[in-house]
């Protein structure tokens, strides 16, 4: 990956190069396929993340999740496993000692730099290729192989299968929790459910673009969606269809080219983002939707 | 038939704090409970044994008879008015529908939206169904609000500080609303609030939960110099001008009726 980089290729071939592109498609088919599957629970998860507040704890599960699959490296069993152990771990400290967002934000604080660090030395040891340590931070997706693929699979189902089932008293614990626990919503249960769902998620994450990048996937799309609808149904519809356009479209203009994957996915993404900011906040300036009264005078009035 | 909500003896404490003790209160269908008192006297509380969410110490607590349990589709609850995100992806209509059905499971694929509109329409908010909640002044939050917690059509609707931080219009208007709404519906109504003016022309009963205990009577009943100043064990003063009224007392406990404004 990085090695490729001193060729004297002039740097934009390096970045964008689409010579002998038929031939390379089929090699990343699993790639796309990983991709697919992580911008599908990605979006979705992305949403409910915006809702929580819970970017900052994405960011900490995906420092453990690192440290779980970087031990999984120097210790050779699958990296996939100990991706998961570390999220899942990371994500019950959060759900179970971090309720408020206070001692949420520091509990995270204080368990990122010590992940990281794990990581840190578990590479260090690492016998292996310079290039399976750096994929863990900045993304590998083209080291996909089958067996990395069904077990993404399976985790997608998990999430996905277990966002759908709680969807509805999630959405109303998270955007409204005061009244939903008058109603009887178990929203602690709830907050321990999605931060396990979570950390599934942040460790499949973390294997394709890699334990900085997960935040380009796990909140860009959704923050973009929210942007420029409001709609329960549209917000996750978009976010979804952010998320694979850049993480499909990441995927097939980094496959000719001789750096990392990371940094189409996450410009794709932030470019998404820039556009619907921008179109969001002509909406906002024209009042969201027409109504006869004015936004600004917040006429509530008697009839 | 049995009574709305009845409370016979009714007794909470934490600890060794006892918030309250032998509370015997009994609501019909329709009636307008105002529940005052100073912060820490036990009103939310008082509001969250109704929900089921905190037990009695002593005493017996029942909704339509029964005790009270968490979810109950009987009761409606009505927050005060917070600050939502303008961003938060949630619309007016969407609000209303977690009244509806947001305590189910599953993504939720039934059509509710008539359901909805009918409920949007009874508080007046219609016009900005489709407006996200953090894009809403705070009177058209509290409209939204009461539509939700009519959602599941409760025999009695919990009002905890729905006033706080509106101004005094606004504070005019959802009271009104929460009156027509009671005789429109029958709910009854527990009103927690600061805030003794603007829901005075509806009260039927005042609970005054107090440090020195509380009582249960009619404004005029209860809110006089006399048996405030028993309630709290201090002097304390009600004065009555064009209409309204202000409690005076010589110490900090005493909470004051806010100036008008305009």
């Amino acid at each position: 990956m990085f090695q490729a980089l001193a060729t004297d290729m002039p740097w934009w071939q390096r970045i964008v190069d689409f010579t002998d592109y038929g031939q390379l498609l089929p090699l990343v088919r699993n790639s796309l396929l990983a991709g697919a599957l992580l911008a599908l629970v990605g979006g979705l998860v992305g949403v409910f993340v915006m809702q929580r507040d819970l970017a900052f704890a994405v960011h900490g599960v995906s420092e453990l999740s690192f440290a779980g699959a970087s031990a999984a490296l120097l210790f050779s069993i699958d990296v996939t496993i100990g991706a998961v152990i570390g999220s899942l771990a990371a994500a019950l400290a959060i759900g179970f000692l971090g309720s408020r967002a206070r001692d949420r934000n520091s509990i995270i604080g204080v368990l990122m730099p010590f992940g990281l660090g794990l990581g840190v030395l578990a590479l260090a040891l690492y016998p292996g290729r310079a290039a399976n340590k750096f994929g863990l931070l900045t993304g590998q997706i083209v080291a996909v192989d089958s067996s990395r693929v069904g077990a993404m699979t399976a985790i997608a189902v998990v999430v996905v299968g277990g966002l759908l089932l709680v969807w509805r008293p999630l959405t109303f614990a998270s955007v409204d929790p005061e009244v939903a626990a008058a109603r009887g919503v178990p929203t602690r249960m709830l907050s321990l459910v999605f931060m396990l769902l979570l950390g599934l998620a942040v460790a499949m994450a973390v294997q394709v673009v890699g334990a900085l990048l997960v935040l380009s996937l796990l909140i860009t799309p959704a923050a973009a969606a929210t942007r420029v609808t409001a709609s329960p149904l549209w917000v996750p519809v978009l976010a979804v269809v952010f998320a694979e356009v850049s993480a499909l479209g990441g995927i097939l203009l980094a496959l000719g080219a001789s750096v990392p994957i990371s940094p189409y996915i996450t410009t794709i993404s932030f470019v998404i983002y820039l556009v619907c900011r921008g179109i969001g906040r002509r909406r906002r300036r024209q009042g969201w939707v027409r109504r006869a009264v004015p936004s600004v005078s917040g006429g509530a009035v008697v009839r | 038939m049995s009574p709305v909500l009845e409370l016979a003896g009714a007794s909470l404490a934490f600890g060794e704090r006892t918030v309250w003790s032998d509370v015997d209160l009994t609501v019909d269908a329709g009636e307008f409970v105002t529940v005052l008192g100073p912060n820490g006297s036990g009103k939310t509380s008082l509001l969250r044994a109704v929900l089921g969410q905190v037990s009695l110490t002593a005493g017996r607590i029942a909704v339509l008879g029964k005790p009270p349990h968490r979810g109950s589709r009987d009761v409606g609850y009505v927050p005060q008015q917070r600050i939502v995100d303008p961003a938060t992806p949630v619309r007016a209509r969407d609000l209303v529908r977690f009244g509806v059905d947001g305590d189910r499971w599953g993504p939720g694929h039934h059509d509710r939206r008539a359901r909805v509109d009918e409920l949007l329409a009874a508080v007046g908010a219609s016009e900005y169904a489709d407006v996200p909640v953090g894009m809403l002044s705070g009177g058209e939050q509290q409209r939204v609000r009461i539509a939700q917690a009519l959602a599941s059509d409760p025999a009695v609707l919990l009002c905890d500080e729905p006033l706080l931080s509106l101004d005094i219009r606004r504070q005019q208007e959802v009271t009104a609303l929460i009156d027509a709404t009671r005789h429109a519906t029958g709910t009854a109504v527990l009103f927690v609030t600061h805030e003794v003016n603007p829901v005075l022309p509806y009260t039927d009963r005042v609970l005054y939960l107090a440090p020195a205990g509380h009582a249960v009577g009619a404004p005029d009943v209860v809110l006089t110099s006399q048996r405030l100043s028993a309630l709290y064990g201090t002097a304390v003063e009600v004065v009555r001008a064009q209409g309204r009224i202000l409690i005076v007392g010589d110490d900090g406990h005493v909470h004051h009726v806010e100036e008008e404004d305009e």
